[in-house]
This record gives structure tokens, C-alpha cells and sequence, in this order.
């Protein structure tokens, strides 16, 4: 048969919407020496990472590995990419209890002998499951109270140390111009989370699974957060949310819950006029200070486990100079290796030091058992209670059935 | 066997041959990404599928009677009638109202044409950030709040507050800017597609211009343009994601207010949930309310009937 013009015409759009189909997963297709690996991160902020994660890829000599940096809704990404033959094979992620229970990621556990010590027990805890560890921690992020010295001694307000003095101290720094608290703009259900709990003295989950905060505490302190909310001294609907510093640079608000990653631009225009604070305690609890970390983890459906493992090994464990130079020159994370995070300088004076401090003091990890499914409804009875005055005992009620039918669930799946 | 009779089955061959070039492609596409995934999805329903699409685990009617017994489902159902309830008879009325106006115009008839439909081609996302960056952001520099300063009035956090519910103002309004100008196109070509000999009967009956002529001659008219307005109007309405999601979700998720079924869907299956079996149970359900709203309706206003 020839190859007529009006064949041509119609094998090009099959073609097409064949080609369309394939998609760039980072391994490449080139030959070179040595398995080629994909590695995915989320898309980080600051300005230089992105180079620096590629540089250090770049020098693994066991492998070629390509670097994803992935913007967007990064944990639904690797979500559905861990389903797939296409998924990364070594990536930044939780990872959460449901990969680890389905068998998505690879077991880590030796990639730490004579090292287990050296990380802060806080990141490493919520990557263990089973006595087994599941991501190695990369870095420490911590969220912090940012308040502005001069605004509070102007008003005659000391920094608080309990949540009635917080509530007190948002109402009196309330003025036609500023507010006095800026939690986000959720009015603070979605970043608080769980932080009000451990302030409270209490847990979202027990070291044995149970249930953390069946307890008539846990309404008594959530019921303090919608008299913040009530008494108008929240900022709401600000152009950034409460991740970004801006609403307190541009003086919005005399104090803002934000991350650690928030300090060096705050240092920098604000200069010594801002302290940073845990969440205060309330009632018998002491502060909190909420501290997540991504782990480095292996995906079980990597077609070179070994190698992976290897990579992951070499870059989190052996390279502590890269680990150190990730941390602290682009953003500002504390290293998750307590030897690295006494050593770094820019970490031993001013706010930062006192970061540092809380951060050890207080600092609790969201557990691994707590489920996304506990997160929304928890955080949906939050919502209710902060902004629309819902009773706390009877939304707190609700959670409580549906976390412990949740607990159940994961329990019998281990 | 004549050399005519193999010609003519050569044709039909050919034409056979011609046909599948055509419509292969797509026919494949067609079961490829629509087809297989509805039954898969259909299947996934009936698993416990946590992080799988190749589930093991069959659990019969649990997903579908779990969501049922939802309240977060049930309410996100709420909130779409609530939706509609606000954005079809307004979208219908301002989008009436502007084809009439518009029809009436004398001159630079193409440029009000043109003014008015050109929202219909920015993006939800855009538009949504927008709103909720800019006019309706809760600080006192906000446009919407700027106004209400100058009346003295307190600045008001519009998407941030449930009581009074102020997100709706801002949840309509996108949406009436962004859809109006559209179904004006269709209510100014239904319009167009009027006999001028009835308007000029009805003035030599001594029908007065304005209501009465608007009320008995036009509105019956637009009848059939009028049903299809509405059902895309609901379709689309169900369909509402884009602007929910770009001005009410943050990086720790979706409030429990004004969420309707598919933002909820998609935290349940396609975030960090990964419930991908009650994800699915979700989506049967949606498209059986989708069919038989549908259906419903067309059967209601008797479309696909002919135009009297």
C-alpha cells in the first residue's frame, strides 16, 4: 500500500494522542553508567535550593539521579505516584501510616545503625512504626509565636506565658489599625491542630493508640481560642496566610503564628524588634511547640531498592556537609542530627537560639497514627468551635467516636 | 461475478476502512479514559481501597452506607442546594436582563456584546485569587472593605467569618461575573430567532411595550432556551470546584463551611486520605443525582419536545 496524503493525515493524530501519553518521570531514557534513580521533592520557598539539591545529586557516584521539584499539592502528588510503575524512587514525604501499612515504602530501619542516637527523637518518632523506621528526617521545622517587642510594651502587655494571658494580651493590643493576633486566616483551626492539646497536657494519641484528649480539659482550653475569635482581636483574611510574614512586617498585627523558615526575613526587617514564643501552656500543661519534619524515604515500587537505599544512605547519613548546607544557607530549618544543630553558628544567638531552645524544650510531633481522616474531622469540629462558638464538649464528642473508630481501622490492618 | 458488483463491495470496504480511520482514534480514547475508568471507579466502590487501585479487600455496600451516614457528605449536599438555590435564578436574571438591554441597543451593539461575554474567558482560578486576594480580602486595604471604610463601616472578613456568612457574597459574585456574559450569547441568539411580525401583531392588538409584550411574547418565546439555560446552569453548578477550592482552601486543607461535594471528594480520595474505594462510592452516588436531576428537569420543562 502507498502512503497517500489522507493516510498520512490519518495516522498523525493516533500518533499524537499516543506520544501525549508518556510523561517525564526524571529517570531519562539515555544509557549511562549505572542505574538511574528519580528523586522528588516538594517545591521549597527559598531561592537556591533547588540548585543546591541538584548539586548534590549530581555528586553520588554509585548513580545517575534525577531531581523532580514539584510544586503544588506535593503530598497528593506522591500519593498517587506511589500507586504507579512511574513514581519516584526515592522521595521527601511523611511518609504516612497507610503507605507504610501498604507496603509503599521500603524499610530503612538499617540505614541508621550507630546514628539512631544523633537525630532528635521528635522527628524520628513519627517516622517509626512497628519498632521500624520508615523515612530518614532531613530537616526540623518548627511553627513559633512571632511578636513585636515594641508594640506589647507600648501597650504595657508582657509576653504571655499563658493562654489567658494571650487572650488578655490579643485583646489590648487590638487598635482600629492593628490587630492583636494573626493565627491565620481560618482564624487558627488549621495551623493550630493539635498544639492547643499538648498545651493543654494533653495528647491527640497515646503512646499506647488510644485517644489523647477524651478529656474535659480539651474543651475547656479550645473553648479559649473562640473567645480570641469572639473578641475581635484576630486578623482574618489577610492577603498571606499565616505561613508568610508579611501581615506582621506590614504591621497588621502585633503578634502571627509562622514558621521558623519565617526568621531570617523577619531578623531582617525588623531587626531586634520581634521575639519568638511557644504556645503557651494552659492549665496544668506546659508550652508547645508543633515540629514536623519530611523523612527521605524509598519507594517500594523502585526497580533499584538497593541503590535507592544506598543514595538515601550516602546523602542523609554520610553527607553531613550537605545536610548541614541544606538546612541553614537557603532557608533556615534546624538540622533533624542534634551533633549538626550544636555545631551550626547562625543557630546560637538571638531569636534563633531561643527557636532552638523551645524547639527541644517543648517540641512535639504530630504521631504517626494520627490519620488524615482524624485530621479533618478534628479540624472541622475546631473550625466550628473557633469561629462558630459550637459547643466544644459535644463537637470534642464526635471527634472522639471518630477517631477511636479510626484507631480501630489501622490497628487491625497492623 | 461482474467487475461492477466487486467495484461496489470494494466502496463499502473502503467506506468501512474510512469510517474506523476516522472515528477509531477517538472511539479508543474514548473507552480508554472515560469508559474504563467509570467501570473501575464503579468497582473501586465496592472495596476498601486505601492507597490501591487494585484492591483485594471486597466490603460489599460499607463505602456507600458510610457516606450516606456522613454528615460532612450530607452537608456537602446541602451546600450545593444552597448554591444553586443562590447562583441559577440570579445568573438567569442578570444574563436575561443583559441579553434585553443589549438586544435593544442601537449602536456598538458588537462592542456591549463583546464587554459583557469577555469574563467568560478568564479562568475560575484567576478570577477566584483575585476576589480573594484583592476585592475581598479581610484587611482594611481590601477594595471591598476600602468602600465600606468610607461609610465608616468596620473592615469585614469576608471569607474568614461563618456569622453572618459573607463567603456566599463572594462565592456568587465570582461566579455571576465570570458565567453571566455567557448565557447572554444564548438568550440574545434565542432572541434573535424571534418573528418580528409577533411584536408587530401584538402592537396592533394594543399590547403595551415593556411588561406585557416581555411577559406574553418574549419570555414564551425563550422557552426553550430558557430550559437549556437552566439545566446547564445546575449541571455546572454541581460541578463547582474551582472557585470553592482557590478561595477557601489553604495549605492545612478546606473549612467545614460551604463545601460542596466535590472539594469534599477530592480531600477524601485525592489528598492525603487516599480513600480511593469511598472516593468512588462518592462519585456514584453524584452521578446518580447528576442523571436523575437531569432527567427530572428535562422531563419537568418537556425538552427535547418541539418548540411550540
Amino acid at each position: 500500500m502507498t502512503i497517500s496524503r489522507r493516510t498520512l493525515l490519518a495516522a498523525g493524530p493516533a500518533a499524537g494522542l499516543l506520544t501525549a501519553c508518556g510523561s517525564d518521570t526524571g529517570r531519562g531514557d539515555d544509557a549511562g553508567a549505572g542505574p538511574r534513580l528519580s528523586q522528588w521533592y516538594h517545591q521549597y520557598g527559598e531561592t537556591g535550593t533547588e540548585q543546591a539539591v541538584e548539586r548534590y545529586a549530581a555528586a553520588y557516584p554509585k548513580a545517575k539521579v534525577g531531581v523532580q521539584w514539584r510544586p503544588g499539592n506535593y503530598d497528593q502528588q506522591t500519593a498517587a505516584a506511589l500507586l504507579t510503575d512511574s513514581g519516584p524512587d526515592v522521595f521527601e514525604g511523611s511518609p504516612t501510616l497507610d503507605q507504610i501499612q501498604g507496603g509503599q515504602v521500603v524499610d530503612l530501619t538499617d540505614l541508621l545503625d550507630g546514628v539512631r542516637d544523633d537525630f532528635h527523637p521528635a522527628a524520628l518518632t513519627p517516622k517509626t512504626y512497628a519498632g521500624r523506621i520508615w523515612g530518614i528526617p532531613q530537616v526540623i521545622d518548627t511553627q513559633l509565636l512571632y511578636y513585636r517587642k515594641s508594640l506589647l510594651s507600648d501597650a504595657g502587655v508582657r509576653p504571655p506565658d499563658t493562654l489567658d494571658a494571650l487572650v488578655d494580651a490579643a485583646a489590648r493590643l487590638t487598635t482600629k489599625k492593628v490587630k492583636g493576633l494573626f493565627l491565620g486566616n481560618d482564624g487558627g483551626a488549621g495551623v493550630l491542630g493539635g498544639t492547643p492539646l499538648y498545651a493543654a497536657g494533653l495528647r491527640l494519641v497515646t503512646d499506647d493508640g488510644k485517644v489523647g484528649f477524651d478529656d474535659p480539659a480539651a474543651a475547656r482550653t479550645l473553648a479559649r481560642l473562640h473567645r480570641l475569635y469572639a473578641g475581635g482581636s484576630l486578623l482574618l483574611g489577610a492577603p498571606a496566610d499565616w505561613s508568610d510574614p508579611s501581615a506582621f512586617l506590614q504591621g497588621l498585627t502585633a503578634m502571627q503564628w509562622s514558621g521558623l523558615w519565617a526568621l531570617p526575613r523577619v531578623q531582617q526587617e525588623l531587626g531586634d524588634d520581634f521575639g519568638v514564643l511557644p504556645f503557651p501552656g494552659d492549665g496544668p500543661g506546659a508550652a508547645a511547640v508543633p515540629v514536623g519534619a519530611y523523612g527521605a524515604a524509598v519507594s517500594a515500587r523502585s526497580r533499584h531498592r538497593d541503590t535507592a537505599k544506598d543514595f538515601v544512605k550516602w546523602l542523609w547519613i554520610e553527607r553531613t556537609d550537605y545536610q548541614e548546607d541544606f538546612a541553614l544557607s537557603y532557608g533556615f530549618h534546624i538540622p533533624a542530627r542534634i551533633s549538626l544543630a550544636k555545631k551550626a553558628d547562625r543557630l546560637k544567638t538571638g531569636a534563633a537560639a531561643d527557636a532552638v531552645r523551645l524547639t527541644t524544650e517543648h517540641g512535639y510531633a504530630q504521631p504517626l497514627l494520627w490519620t488524615p481522616a482524624d485530621q479533618t474531622a478534628y479540624q472541622d469540629a475546631l473550625s466550628r468551635i473557633i469561629r462558630g462558638g459550637a459547643n466544644p464538649e459535644s463537637e470534642l464528642r464526635a471527634v472522639v467516636r471518630k477517631v477511636s473508630a479510626e484507631l480501630d481501622r489501622v490497628r487491625r490492618k497492623s | 461475478m461482474t467487475a461492477h458488483g466487486a467495484t461496489a463491495r470494494r466502496r463499502v470496504r473502503n467506506r468501512a476502512l474510512w469510517f474506523w480511520t476516522f472515528v477509531g482514534p477517538f472511539a479508543v480514547g474514548l473507552g480508554l479514559f472515560t469508559y474504563v475508568p467509570l467501570l473501575w471507579s464503579v468497582a473501586l466502590s465496592f472495596f476498601d481501597a486505601h492507597n490501591t487501585v487494585t484492591p483485594t479487600d471486597f466490603v460489599g455496600l460499607d463505602n456507600y452506607t458510610a457516606l450516606l451516614s456522613d454528615d460532612a457528605f450530607v452537608d456537602s449536599l446541602r451546600t450545593f442546594l444552597v448554591f444553586t438555590a443562590f447562583i441559577v435564578p440570579t445568573t438567569y436574571v442578570f444574563s436575561l436582563a443583559l441579553a434585553l438591554m443589549v438586544n435593544r441597543v442601537r449602536r456598538a451593539r458588537a462592542f456591549f456584546r463583546s464587554v459583557f461575554f469577555l469574563p467568560a474567558a478568564c479562568s475560575y482560578v484567576v478570577a477566584a485569587l483575585i476576589w480573594k486576594m484583592s476585592l475581598f480580602n479581610g484587611v482594611r486595604f481590601g477594595l471591598a472593605n476600602t468602600v465600606l471604610g468610607w461609610f465608616g463601616g468596620d473592615p469585614v472578613a469576608w471569607l474568614s467569618g461563618t456569622d453572618p456568612p459573607w463567603y456566599w457574597l463572594v462565592i456568587v459574585t465570582v461566579r455571576l461575573w465570570l458565567q453571566t456574559g455567557f448565557y447572554m450569547i444564548l438568550f440574545l441568539a434565542g432572541l434573535q430567532r424571534i418573528d418580528p411580525g409577533l411584536y408587530e401583531a401584538a402592537a396592533v392588538d394594543g399590547a403595551r411595550p415593556g411588561r406585557q409584550v416581555l411577559w406574553h411574547i418574549t419570555l414564551p418565546q425563550l422557552r426553550a432556551t430558557s430550559v437549556a439555560v437552566v439545566l446547564l446552569l445546575v449541571i455546572n453548578a454541581f460541578q463547582a470546584f474551582d472557585e470553592f477550592y482557590n478561595l477557601l482552601s489553604d495549605t492545612r486543607g478546606y473549612p467545614p463551611y460551604a463545601r460542596p461535594p466535590l472539594v469534599y471528594l477530592y480531600y477524601l480520595a485525592l489528598g492525603q486520605g487516599q480513600n480511593l474505594g469511598l472516593g468512588s462510592a462518592g462519585a456514584v452516588i453524584l452521578s446518580l443525582v447528576v442523571v436523575v436531576v437531569t432527567v427530572g428537569q428535562a422531563r419537568w420543562f418537556g425538552l427535547g419536545g418541539r418548540e411550540e
